[in-house]
């Protein structure tokens, strides 16, 4: 066999490091774009919009380093990847990193200082940045999956109307109407009283057209593009997944909504990745040019130190992040705050121990 | 122009308007987490109160600049593979790792724990919360650390080879690279660099409601209730914070003087032409002095010799910089990119093939007078030290204005001082991407072989759109920056019955 198509498992373990890097950041940062683009019909005033900001406002930045590492994993894993990627796909990288840049300050200046006509702005760029991001990541992903045209400097000649492709096209609207859905289960969780019930409507009204397109674009993946059998797993365990969110919706039970969603984006990740291997960005060009996971990577000596540091790394941010997760577990008062219901641990505890000890 | 001239263009405006919040970031972190400390281990009510409020309020000025910081930093995070693709390839092996280190050890420390803190007053255990600030001041000191050490290897490469068949750089030790005797050199100047903006930040700012409040107690008599309310506030809230930004803008300056030493040694030798080209120095001297002013005539923007004139020096400083010792001999530009041509050749081959003229010399105008601002600029910063210390010694606060409005003034200084000085760093090192480390000269890769292959079109529309959209956000920022710094620290309030201080809420809201 062509040697550039048989990867050593340094190479895989690389390969399915990064998978896992972009479906970690698709499942966390997918409720956040989903959350703002609810701002825009879900909240009916200043203060409503300003309580579902408060929901991922403590958590979105550790969101979005999952990404912000990811591309450098792929930079110090697969350079030519990241060359070719980055430099190819130039217009809607730009858009998405403008769109980045203008979402990272909204969060912060929104609430910098009073003004209706200042707000409504922020409230604006929260939602166009909620849909654009979901939308230009989609294209980016599928046009890496589908296959653009390389030459043989690896350098990406598709024209920027080429890079619209209907199969990219489609992921677009797919990964925003999964992180719709994903967001506004979340915000069934994070909220209470009316806003929450509305939220729970909308997820209802999302789901089927999340279900049928994801379907869709999987199915046609797996025919038209896919590299591998093995990933009709993945995509029946999504597929799985979604209907087991259309139960748990039916059922109220709004945790299990939130895993299913989760579950939906990572094992949808797992099929392109998946069905991407050997490649990492075929070429629909000339035989051969396409940038395989053998071809593109660094030397075995940087794969293996990286791969020992990320290993350990990993799993302490996975600890911290999810204590911070713990300390804003609550859920928000109407009034935007949790400041009532919640107490230190201290106090919580010393609460518990007059309840047991002094209570007579 | 040509592609590779806007791609320049846009990498360094977008660097350097990230490096103008990054500094403030990295220093004002760490200020707050001291501020913070004082008032967690503060016996004295009053004083705890204070530190409380500072706390609070440079907190808030610092979470105003960190959004701005994240957002630019993300566009750096792709511009490698955006606009120097050919670079990006060429380096990848070595370069990515410590990009990938910086995300995974500073950046989640940093962003996490900054939602902790901003979230978790009265949520979290006092002491707990303190820690989180303390791990925003970690990450953000460990992310320049990361980031001077890629930015190192490009200035001298060690810890790898080039690899004949692939024509790339490989690696070969991580830590031959993270402990660069340039990165070693360079952190510490990088951060006092960045404690100096901050301390510059605090005293200018708390020095502006010292005096306010000083005359606004005069105004009404001291005697008077307002005007003892007014005089405490000067005195018991902003005097303190004053003095501690003078005494973090001393170490500052005196570590950034010692580390910069140590760099122009390092840079003597590694970088021989950086040096001349920072002293103007076209002929080889021996005893070189150091040159205060010199002019070029127009051909002086060209990086060209011909037209140069002295006309302010210092004897033997320049020797004594470069070296330590009056008489070393120096050499020129001249004499130095006659050897790059022998030894480089004097014509290398671009990314589509082409073979183009080789010079070595970057542009003499930027690097001479960039140094020069990097040093001078920091001299206001030592007038409001000096200034402050005077105006504020013994217990006493002061109602000048012309203080009041030179400590403001020199706020920006340490900003420009470092803009200047990554200018002359980075163009300083041209035409070099990678610079050849005189040692072992193999790995390197000049500037015009790095970038990508897009058509000029492409990168006008990139840079038009990145200067529109960065110049709005620092208007914003400013503008939000001087609002929440005029409203100053909330004010203290002692309930009327009991006589307790009431520490306010810092004002976000979960
Ligand atoms: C507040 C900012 C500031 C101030 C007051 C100074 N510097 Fe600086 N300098 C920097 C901020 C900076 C910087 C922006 O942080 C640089 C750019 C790259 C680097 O490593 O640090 C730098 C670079 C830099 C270099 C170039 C290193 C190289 O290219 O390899 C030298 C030789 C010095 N500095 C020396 C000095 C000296 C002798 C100073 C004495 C007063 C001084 N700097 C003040
Ligand atoms: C944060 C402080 C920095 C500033 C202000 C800065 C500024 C600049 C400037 C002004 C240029 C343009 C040089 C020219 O056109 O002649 C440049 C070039 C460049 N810098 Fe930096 N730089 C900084 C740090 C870094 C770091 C940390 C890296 C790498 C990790 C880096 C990588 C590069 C690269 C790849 C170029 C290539 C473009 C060129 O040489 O023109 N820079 N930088
Ligand atoms: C000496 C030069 C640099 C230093 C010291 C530095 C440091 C920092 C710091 C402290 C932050 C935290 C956020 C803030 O600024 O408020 C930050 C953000 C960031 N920087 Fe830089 N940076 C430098 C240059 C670069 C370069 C060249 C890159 C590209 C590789 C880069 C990538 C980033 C990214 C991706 C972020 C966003 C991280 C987040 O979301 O928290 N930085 N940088």
């Amino acid at each position: 066999m062509d040697p550039l198509l048989a990867p050593t498992g340094l190479q895989i373990a690389w390969f399915a490091l990064i998978a896992l890097l972009f479906g970690v950041y698709f499942v966390l940062e997918g409720f956040d774009f989903g959350v703002q683009m609810n701002v825009g019909t879900l909240a009916r005033d200043d203060h409503e919009r300003h309580t579902l900001l408060s929901t991922i406002h403590p958590v979105w930045d550790g969101n979005q380093v999952w990404i912000i590492t990811g591309a450098a994993a792929i930079f110090a894993a697969f350079p030519e990847w990241y060359a070719t990627l980055f430099s190819g796909f130039y217009p809607v990288l730009l858009l998405l990193l403008f769109s980045l840049i203008v979402r990272v300050v909204a969060f912060t200046y929104r609430d910098a200082r009073p003004g209706d006509a200042w707000r409504r702005a922020w409230d604006g760029i929260h939602v166009a940045t909620g849909f654009l991001p979901p939308f230009l990541w989609g294209i980016v992903l599928g046009d890496v999956v589908a296959g653009v045209e390389i030459d043989q400097n690896r350098w990406v000649v598709t024209s920027a109307a080429g890079l619209l492709q209907p199969f990219a096209l489609l992921a677009g609207v797919v990964l925003v109407l999964l992180f719709w859905l994903h967001g506004s289960h979340y915000l069934t969780l994070k909220l209470q009283g009316d806003l929450r019930e509305r939220a729970r409507r909308r997820a209802r009204l999302l789901m089927l057209p999340a279900l049928l397109g994801g379907a869709a674009l999987l199915l046609w993946y797996q025919l038209a593009y896919s590299h591998q059998s093995w990933t009709w797993a993945p995509l029946l365990a999504a597929a799985l997944a979604l209907v087991g969110t259309l139960l748990a919706q039916r059922g109220r039970r709004e945790g299990l909504t939130l895993v299913g969603t989760g579950v939906a984006i990572l094992a949808a990740a797992a099929t392109l990745f998946g069905g991407l291997f050997p490649y990492v960005m075929p070429s629909t060009g000339l035989e051969g040019t396409g940038l395989t996971v053998a071809g593109s990577s660094s030397t075995p000596h940087t794969l293996t130190i990286m791969l020992v540091v990320t290993c350990i790394l990993v799993p302490v941010i996975l600890v911290y992040q999810s204590w911070a997760y713990w300390v804003f577990r609550h859920r928000l008062n109407e009034d935007g705050s949790t400041r009532a219901t919640v107490k230190p641990l201290a106090a919580r505890l010393a609460e518990g121990h007059r309840r047991a000890f002094e209570a007579e | 122009m040509e592609a590779l001239d806007l791609a320049r263009w846009q990498f360094g405006i977008t660097t350097v308007y990230h490096f103008l919040f990054v500094p403030l970031t990295i220093g004002l972190s760490l200020l707050v987490a001291v501020m913070q400390t004082f008032s967690v281990f503060a016996k004295d009510p009053d004083r705890k109160d204070a530190w409380t409020r500072m706390t609070k309020f440079f907190g808030s000025l610092l979470v105003l600049n960190f959004a701005i910081g994240i957002a630019t930093g993300i566009v750096q995070e792709f511009q490698f593979g955006l606009n120097w693709s050919e670079y990006a390839r060429y380096v990848g092996d070595v370069f990515g790792a410590p990009l990938a280190l910086e995300g995974l050890i500073a950046f989640f420390l940093e962003s996490v724990f900054l939602g902790l803190w901003i979230f978790g007053w009265n949520k979290l255990p006092e002491k707990i919360h303190l820690l989180t600030i303390w791990a925003v001041a970690l990450g953000t000191t460990c992310s320049a650390y990361f980031i001077v050490a890629a930015n190192s290897f490009m200035q001298h490469p060690v810890g790898a080879t080039l690899n004949p068949e692939t024509g790339r750089a490989e690696l070969d030790s991580l830590w031959a690279v993270l402990t660069n005797v340039t990165t070693l050199a360079a952190f510490p100047h990088v951060i006092a660099g960045a404690w100096l903006v901050a301390a510059a930040f605090v005293t200018g700012i708390a020095s502006w409601h010292m005096v306010k409040h000083h005359r606004a107690a005069d105004d009404v008599g001291r005697d008077t209730g307002e005007g003892s309310r007014q005089h405490e506030l000067a005195r018991g809230l902003y005097r303190p914070t004053v003095r501690f930004g003078v005494l973090a803008m001393v170490l500052a300056a005196i570590a950034l003087v010692v580390s910069g030493d140590q760099q122009a040694q390092i840079m003597f030798k590694q970088q021989p032409m950086k040096m001349a080209s920072a002293e103007a120095l076209c002929e080889t001297e021996t005893g070189a002095s150091f040159s205060i002013l010199t002019v070029g005539g127009p051909d002086a923007f060209a990086q060209d010799c011909s037209s140069i004139t002295h006309l302010i020096e210092v004897p033997y400083v320049t020797s004594f910089l470069a070296t330590h010792t009056f008489d070393a001999t120096l050499q020129g530009v001249d004499e130095l990119n006659a050897q790059a041509q022998e030894e480089f050749g004097s014509t290398v081959t671009d990314i589509h093939g082409n073979q183009v003229t080789a010079e070595y010399r970057p542009n003499l105008f930027v690097t001479y007078w960039s140094f020069r601002l990097m040093m001078g600029l920091a001299a206001f910063s030592g007038v409001v030290a000096l200034w402050a210390l005077w105006a504020t010694r013994k217990g006493r606060t002061t109602g000048s204005r012309a203080f009041q409005w030179f400590t403001v003034l020199a706020i920006p200084m340490p900003f420009f001082a470092n803009s200047a000085g990554w200018v002359f760093t980075e163009m300083g090192r041209q035409p070099w991407v990678v610079h050849p480390n005189p040692d072992d000269p193999t790995v390197r890769l000049m500037t015009l072989q790095g970038v990508s292959s897009h058509p000029a079109g492409w990168v006008v529309a990139s840079l038009i759109a990145f200067t529109l959209v960065y110049g709005v956000l620092a208007v914003v920022w400013f503008l939000l920056i001087r609002r929440t710094a005029l409203q100053g620290a909330p004010l203290p309030h002692r309930d009327p019955d009991t006589g307790q201080l009431d520490t306010p809420v810092l004002s976000f809201d979960y």
